[in-house]
C-alpha cells in the first residue's frame, strides 16, 4: 500500500458541519425540478431514506447504495464514468450499488474542474484515490470503535466492513452515520495497483440509457417556468462592428419581447486567457419560443461598419499580463496564404539551435524540403453554443456546457456586477467541446440579457451564428528542411514555422534530441480573426507536418518508416542532443514497436497502402498505421491500428472509445475541414459547405491497443487526434505517389 | 398562430403555434420532448431525425402544419422502456461519446432495420450518411446496427 498525507487537496476533505442536509449540493436544488432524477442503472433501487456524506466527492445511504460526484464537466471523454470509477475503486465497494452525480461548479470542494489539456484523469487521479480511501479509513475506525477491537484487524469488500476473525460484519451503509462523524484522517493508505478491482475493468457509460432514450442532459435542454428564449446577431465579418439597428421593426412579431444591444466585455476589462470575445457588440432578441426569435433573427435590419484597430489587455493562463492588437481590416484567405508565404521564406525568430546546422546544410549532398500548410478550422460541436441564466436581484443562476466554468465564474462576475459567492453555475453535459466551450463569450451574454430581462433566458446559438462566431484553429505553416551528407545519412533538420495568429511550434518534440544539427524557428501574423484551442492545440498541425516530412526522409535514406523513427529514438535515448527534449524516447519507441505488432507492418496484403506516425502530447505517446484503398480520387480506409501509451487505463472499453473517437475526427479533419475568409465573412456557415466525415468515409475497423504499465494515468482525448493526420498522407503517399502536405487534403489545388 | 392535432408517440397532443413552425421546435419548446434536437436547422446533420408514418425524417425542416394524420415517433417513443433492439445494441457497444446525435443516429437506425432487418455494410453506411458525429462514434453505430439486426432476426 502506498501512504499519501492528506495535506494535499486538504480543501476537498472539508468535513460536513457545513454540508450536512444544506450544502451546496443539497442546496443546488433550483433546476432539479426541471431535471429528471438520475436514471442509469439505479432505476429500480429503492433511494436511501437517508444520505451521510463523507467528504464532497461522495455520500453513503443506509441502504448501502453510494453516491459519487463527478467532478469534471462531461463532454464525451466518459469522466462522468471513470473519474467516480477511481473514487469506488478506493472506497471499495460494488460498481452496482454506485450512482454518479454530475458536481455543480464548487471551488471549494474540489479543484480543477475543467475539460481542457486532456488532464481530467491524470490531475484528478490522486485527489479521486484519497476521497474514496479516506472514506473507506472513516468506515474502517468506525466499525472498529463499535466492535471494540483494533483498527487492524478490520477488513473491507465490495462496500462490507468485516473483522479478521468473521465474526463480524455491517454494510458500509450500518457503519456511515458514525463514520461521517469521525475525523478525516491525516494519513491515507491506498490500495496497491494489484488490489485493484474496478480500475482496469469495462464499465459502461453511466449515462448511456439517458442517452439512448433522449432524456434531458444538455444545456438546450434546459426549460424552467417562465424562461424566454434568446438569440444574437453578430457582425457578418471579423473586423465588423455593430453600427445601428432598427428594434421597433421586429418588435410586433409574433412572440418577441426586446430587443436591444449587449456589450460582452467592459473596454477596460483585462480578459482572462479564456476571454477571447469576437464581437464585443451584439444584437439580442428575446422572445417567447425559438422558431419565433428565429424568425425575427432573420428579419432584422442591422446596419454594420468596419473597426479600427484597438487594443485589449490579457492575462493569459500563463506568463504575464499582454497587451493585444486586434487590427482593423476585412482579412482574406488567399492573402493569409501569401504573407504565410513570404514570412516562411525569411529567417524568424530562433527558438532552439543545436550543433551547427547552417554548417551541415552547406555541406549536404542532399537537401529534402517540402511546406505543410493547414486552414483555420471551426470546432462544429454538435450542440451549438447556448446558455442558461437567472440573474435577479444581485444574484445569478447559471447552467450550461462550459469547459472551464471557475474562469468563467470570474469573468461573469466582474461584467454582471456580482460577488462570486451570488453566482452558482450547474455544469450540464457537453455536446462536444473540443476546446471551444472553455471561450464562454456567450455565458456572458446570456447572463447579461438575463439581467436586463430579470427574467430566466436561454441563449441558444444558430449553427450559422455558432460556425461564423470565430474561436477557431489557427491557420499555420511550417516548412521543414533536412540534410544528407553524402552516405545518405540524415545531418541536420530545420523547422521553420508560423501561423496566423499563433507559431504551432513544439521546438522541443522530436525530432529534436535525435539530430545532430537542429535549427527552428518560429513567426507569427496578427489577424482580427479569434483563434481558440482546438483538440490538441499546434500538436494537431505539427504532428500531421513532422511525420509526413520523416516519412519522406525515410523514403530519402532508403529505410524503413518505423526503421528510421526508431533509429532516430534510438539515438535521442543513448546519445541525447541538447538538453531539453520534451519526451521519453524509450516510451515513444515503446508505441511504434506495438503499432508494428499489431498492425501486421510491411506483412500482408493491404501494407501496400499502409502509413504510418507517432507522436507525443498530452503526456502520451500515440502511434497509428493506416490501411488503404485509393478509389475515385478518395482514400478508402479499411482499418486503423493504434497503439497507445497513457498509463494505467482505468475503463478500458471506454478509452479504446475515446481513441477511435480521435481517430474518426482526425481523418475527417485531414480530409475535409476548412475554414476560408472573403473580406472578412466566413465562407463556409452550415454543413451543406463545411464538409465533416461521416460514416462511409470513416475507417471501416479501429483497433486500439494500449501499453501496459504501471504509471500513472496520462491524457488520452488528445493524444490520438494528431498523429492520424500523418498516418494518412503517409498511406495516400504509397497508394498515389503523391505527398498530401496541404490540408484538407482532398479537393484543394494546392496539393496538385 | 393555428392548432394542430398530431398524434405522438401514441399520443394525441394539440399545440397552438404558427404553421410554419418546424415540428423540431414543436417538440422541443411546445411539448419539451427533447429528445430531438437541433444540429443545423437545414436538414444536413440528422440530429433531429424522427419517424413520420414509419419514414426517418429531419424534423428541422418538417413544418407543423405538413404532418397531417401521419403519426409521428421521436427517441422518446422508440419503445415504452428503452428495450428497442436498437437502444439495447447502443448500450451494449456503449456507442456514444458526447451523446447529442445519438438520438438521431438511432431513429435512422432504427428506420433503417424496420425496412431492411438485415444491411448490408454498405446499406448501412448509405441510411446513416445523413447523421453525423463529431466525436467520431461511426464504427460502433455500424457494430451497434449489425448487433441490433442480430438480434431482432
Amino acid at each position: 500500500m502506498n501512504t499519501i498525507s492528506t495535506k494535499i487537496g486538504r480543501r476537498s476533505f472539508i468535513k460536513n458541519t457545513s454540508l450536512a442536509g444544506g450544502g451546496l449540493i443539497l442546496g443546488f436544488s433550483w433546476l432539479n425540478s426541471c431535471k429528471p432524477k438520475e436514471a442509469q442503472n439505479m432505476a429500480v433501487r429503492e433511494m436511501p431514506s437517508e444520505w451521510f456524506e463523507m467528504n464532497g466527492y461522495l455520500k453513503i445511504g443506509e441502504n448501502n447504495l453510494v453516491t459519487i460526484m463527478s467532478p469534471n464537466p462531461e463532454g464525451g471523454q466518459n469522466v462522468k464514468t471513470s473519474m467516480p470509477m477511481i473514487v469506488a475503486e478506493e472506497l471499495d465497494v460494488d460498481w452496482g450499488n454506485v450512482i454518479v452525480e454530475q458536481a455543480p461548479l464548487n471551488t471549494e470542494l474540489y479543484s480543477r474542474q475543467f475539460i481542457g489539456g486532456s488532464q481530467a484523469i491524470r490531475r484528478g487521479w490522486n485527489g479521486l484515490r484519497m476521497a474514496g480511501a479516506a472514506a473507506r479509513q472513516m468506515l474502517m475506525e468506525a466499525a472498529a470503535q463499535s466492535w471494540e477491537v483494533p483498527l487492524a484487524e478490520i477488513t473491507t469488500a465490495a462496500g462490507m466492513l468485516y473483522h479478521k476473525e468473521g465474526k463480524r460484519s455491517a454494510s458500509y451503509g450500518e457503519m456511515a452515520a458514525t463514520a461521517a462523524e469521525n475525523e478525516v484522517p491525516e494519513d491515507i493508505a491506498l490500495k496497491s495497483l494489484d488490489e485493484f478491482k474496478i480500475i482496469g475493468t469495462s464499465r459502461k457509460n453511466v449515462d448511456g440509457r439517458s442517452i439512448v432514450t433522449g432524456k434531458p442532459m444538455f444545456g438546450v435542454d434546459t426549460y424552467t417556468k417562465g424562461m424566454l428564449t434568446a438569440m444574437i446577431v453578430h457582425p457578418p465579418a471579423f473586423g465588423m462592428q455593430l453600427k445601428s439597428f432598427d428594434g421597433e421593426a421586429i418588435k410586433s412579431m409574433q412572440g418577441i419581447k426586446d430587443v436591444f444591444a449587449v456589450k460582452v466585455l467592459d473596454d477596460d476589462f483585462t480578459r482572462q486567457h479564456f476571454d477571447t470575445c469576437t464581437f464585443l457588440e451584439v444584437v439580442a432578441i428575446v422572445g417567447s419560443s425559438t422558431w419565433e426569435v428565429m424568425q425575427a433573427q432573420k428579419a432584422i435590419s442591422v446596419q454594420w461598419e468596419p473597426f479600427e484597430t484597438y487594443g485589449e489587455e490579457r492575462q493569459p493562463y500563463r506568463g504575464p499580463q499582454q497587451s493585444l492588437t486586434i487590427p482593423a481590416g476585412l482579412e482574406n484567405t488567399e492573402t493569409h496564404r501569401q504573407m504565410m508565404s513570404r514570412m516562411g521564406s525569411k529567417q524568424s525568430t530562433v527558438v532552439r539551435r543545436d550543433g551547427n546546422p547552417e554548417g551541415a546544410f552547406k555541406s549536404a549532398s542532399k537537401v529534402i524540403k517540402r511546406t505543410y500548410t493547414a486552414p483555420f478550422l471551426a470546432h462544429n460541436c454538435m450542440e451549438p453554443m447556448n446558455f442558461f441564466a437567472d440573474v435577479r436581484d444581485n444574484k445569478a443562476e447559471l447552467s450550461g456546457p462550459l469547459q472551464k466554468a471557475e474562469l468563467t465564474e470570474h469573468t461573469l462576475s466582474a461584467r454582471l456586477g456580482i460577488p462570486l459567492e451570488n453566482i452558482d453555475i450547474n455544469l450540464t453535459r457537453l455536446g462536444g467541446g473540443y476546446g471551444r466551450r472553455s471561450y464562454a463569450h456567450w455565458a456572458v451574454e446570456a447572463a447579461l440579457i438575463s439581467q436586463k430581462m430579470q427574467a430566466p433566458v436561454k441563449l441558444v446559438y444558430s449553427r450559422e451564428d455558432d460556425m461564423t462566431g470565430g474561436i477557431y484553429r489557427p491557420m499555420y505553416q511550417v516548412t521543414y528542411k533536412a540534410a544528407l551528407d553524402k552516405n545518405n545519412k540524415l545531418t541536420a533538420i530545420h523547422i521553420n514555422a508560423g501561423g496566423i495568429p499563433e507559431s504551432p511550434l513544439y521546438a522541443n518534440r522530436f525530432p529534436a534530441g535525435a539530430v545532430e544539427n537542429y535549427l527552428a524557428e518560429s513567426w507569427t501574423i496578427n489577424t482580427n480573426i479569434t483563434i481558440g484551442s482546438f483538440r490538441a492545440p499546434r500538436s494537431n498541425f505539427m504532428a500531421s507536418a513532422e511525420q509526413s516530412f520523416l516519412d519522406e526522409v525515410a523514403e530519402a535514406v532508403n529505410k524503413d518508416p518505423i526503421e528510421f523513427r526508431l533509429e532516430l529514438l534510438d539515438q535521442a535515448k543513448n546519445n541525447p542532443v541538447g538538453e531539453r527534449n520534451d519526451y521519453d524516447a524509450e516510451r515513444y519507441a515503446g508505441v511504434l514497436k506495438l503499432v508494428k505488432e499489431k498492425s501486421n507492418w510491411n506483412n500482408n496484403e493491404s501494407s501496400l497502402n499502409q502509413g504510418v506516425s507517432a507522436y507525443f502530447c498530452h503526456n502520451s505517446y500515440a502511434a497509428q498505421v493506416v490501411d488503404m484503398r485509393w478509389e475515385k480520387n478518395q482514400p478508402i480506409i479499411d482499418k486503423v491500428t493504434c497503439a497507445i501509451d497513457c498509463g494505467i487505463v482505468v475503463n478500458p472499453d471506454a478509452a479504446a472509445n475515446l481513441c477511435e473517437g480521435g481517430i474518426v475526427d482526425g481523418i475527417g479533419n485531414a480530409l475535409f475541414g476548412e475554414l476560408t475568409f472573403k473580406d472578412g465573412v466566413p465562407e463556409k456557415s452550415n454543413f451543406d459547405k463545411y464538409r465533416m466525415i461521416r460514416m462511409s468515409e470513416a475507417p471501416k475497423e479501429i483497433d486500439v491497443h494500449f501499453v501496459k504499465n504501471d504509471s500513472d494515468p496520462t491524457g488520452l482525448g488528445e493524444p490520438t487526434f494528431p498523429p492520424v493526420f500523418a498516418a494518412l498522407a503517409n498511406a495516400i503517399y504509397k497508394a498515389t505517389g503523391k505527398r498530401y502536405s496541404h490540408q484538407p487534403f482532398l479537393d484543394n489545388p494546392l496539393n496538385t | 398562430m393555428a392548432t394542430f392535432n398530431l398524434k405522438i408517440n401514441g399520443e394525441q397532443q394539440m399545440v397552438d403555434v404558427d404553421p410554419s413552425t418546424p415540428m423540431l421546435w414543436v417538440l422541443r419548446d411546445h411539448l419539451k420532448l427533447v429528445g430531438t434536437k437541433y444540429g443545423c436547422g437545414i436538414a444536413q446533420c440528422g440530429s433531429c431525425t424522427i419517424h413520420l408514418g414509419g419514414v426517418a425524417v429531419r424534423a428541422c425542416m418538417l413544418t407543423v402544419s405538413s404532418v397531417g394524420n401521419q403519426e409521428i415517433r421521436t427517441i422518446e417513443g422508440l419503445s415504452e422502456n428503452g428495450d428497442h433492439p436498437v437502444q439495447k445494441a447502443w448500450l451494449e457497444i456503449d456507442v456514444p461519446q458526447c451523446g447529442y446525435c445519438q438520438a438521431g443516429q438511432i431513429m435512422s437506425a432504427a428506420a433503417l432495420l424496420e425496412n431492411n432487418p438485415n444491411p448490408s455494410d454498405n446499406e448501412i453506411e448509405m441510411a446513416m450518411n445523413g447523421n453525423i458525429c463529431r466525436c467520431g462514434t461511426y464504427t460502433r453505430i455500424k457494430k451497434a446496427i449489425k448487433t441490433a439486426a442480430g438480434s431482432a432476426s
